[in-house]
């Protein structure tokens, strides 16, 4: 997640204070992702230390100080805008390592593993979907929030049915599938 | 007392070599105000379950209770009349009359049960207002769209005294916002008293559920347990 063109879409609006950068990021964000004073102001500074932000430098350190966007920053915030976030790189996914590890321990059963895991997600999914009952407290970005999470758990349980589904097939077909297929290849995308 | 149960319901087609068991001891309760998901794939069992559970077929073994009443100890015409009075299907195609208006396809199920017509419309159009369809009463299924039909179809299912609401798939056929919509009235029947048991292979779906069984090979191998507060989910994320 990037705090820091977050908080120059936020200053795009106009100047503001610290404390008001932080209290707009966690309420335009649903109060998903809170965020401590420390990590605002040291984004803030590294905002300014790269010429992206300028604040008043006759105020003292602190919450009064107000920060506005230099054309720097406007430029930065709408390379950011305009260009795709970086999802070429598969990230080192803890789950996909945890039932590739499992195929290789002795007297693990993969299938409980996958299980384990789908019901975990499924109670996580309910959480956030019960969250869509209040619809009062259910604003646009909390609800754009609420489904990109949701889709993002729906996505690793798709992959969990595809994997036991996968797993079976290997089981019934054993010919030519070793237990533990070597990954040979590296996965490097192509950009 | 749950509404619905199964106890140890076991269901077979065939035999010897073609032999498939379609569900295996499998056991459920579901009291009125809940919503039930049974999660599966394709094969699983779940829609064995849910015909079983509404009376449509016969399980090979075990025992189903509706209000307490076991559905094996009911005569044919009992049964046919349990089906009309107290449960409500909805499938992912709809199932609507297409000679009749979307008013006509809630007030049939209950003319049918001698419900006089000019009650039976009044229930209808009731049922039809409380999904916030009544507007589109006069109209035929063909002149509704995919989202509509399906709450013409919600509507039937709970209109009149209905307190069961078996679910197959109801929002497969709909875009996102739809089947979301068709979920949200679900939970709001529920609010009502119903109870509701929807089958689907569909994570987002079941998640509307207050408990979620899993279906394998005909067995119910796990279930959720009951979510905790959704206050949670803000707080730093478990490990596995």
């Amino acid at each position: 997640m990037s705090v820091r063109h977050a908080l120059l879409a936020l200053l795009s609006e106009g100047p503001k204070y610290g404390f008001q950068l932080r209290q707009e990021f966690e309420e335009g964000t649903g109060d998903v992702w809170p965020l401590n004073v420390g990590q605002v102001y040291s984004t803030l500074q590294r905002l300014e230390h790269s010429g992206h932000i300028e604040s008043d430098d006759s105020a003292e350190e602190g919450p009064q100080k107000v920060f506005r966007l230099t054309e720097e920053g406007k430029a930065e915030l709408h390379r950011w805008l305009s260009s795709p976030t970086d999802m070429a790189s598969p990230p080192r996914d803890e789950l996909v390592i945890k039932v590739l590890s499992a195929l290789r321990v002795p007297g693990v059963d993969v299938n409980d593993l996958i299980q384990l895991h789908r019901r975990y997600l499924v109670e996580l999914m309910q959480q956030w979907t019960h969250l869509k009952d209040d619809e009062a407290e259910f604003d646009l970005a909390f609800a754009l929030v609420v489904d990109a999470e949701l889709s993002r758990l729906d996505s690793v349980i798709r992959w969990l049915d595809q994997a036991e589904g996968r797993l079976k097939r290997a089981e019934v077909e054993p010919a030519g599938v070793s237990t533990v297929p070597p990954l040979r290849r590296r996965l490097v995308p192509r950009r | 007392m749950s509404f619905l149960e199964l106890r140890n319901v076991s269901k077979s087609y065939g035999a010897g070599s073609t032999l498939v068991n379609a569900l295996v001891d499998a056991s459920l309760s579901v009291d009125r105000g809940h919503l039930v998901a049974v999660m599966g794939p394709s094969g699983s069992g779940k829609s064995s379950l849910l015909t079983i559970a509404g009376s449509l077929e016969e399980p090979t073994s075990g025992e189903v209770l509706i209000e307490g009443k076991s559905l094996a100890s009911m005569s044919y015409n009992d049964k046919a009349r349990l089906r009309r009075r107290a449960i409500g299907y909805v499938f992912q195609d709809f199932n609507l009359l297409a000679g009749l208006t979307a008013l006509e396809n809630v007030s049939l199920p209950l003319e049918l049960d001698d419900v006089s017509a000019r009650k039976a419309r009044t229930l209808a159009m009731a049922a039809l207002e409380n999904i916030g369809i009544a507007d589109r009463a006069g109209h035929f299924p063909d002149e509704l769209s995919g989202g509509e039909r399906q709450r013409v179809a919600i509507a039937r299912a709970v209109a009149g005294e209905r307190h069961l609401l078996l679910a197959d798939e109801p929002s497969g056929a709909l875009d996102s916002a739809n089947g979301e919509a068709v979920m949200k009235m679900i939970r709001a029947a529920c609010k009502q008293g119903v109870a509701a048991v929807v089958v689907t292979h569909d994570a987002h779906l079941a998640s509307w559920a207050d408990r979620v069984l899993f279906l394998k090979d005909g067995r119910i191998v796990d279930q959720t347990v009951p979510p905790p507060s959704a206050e949670s989910l803000l707080a730093p994320t478990p490990t596995l």
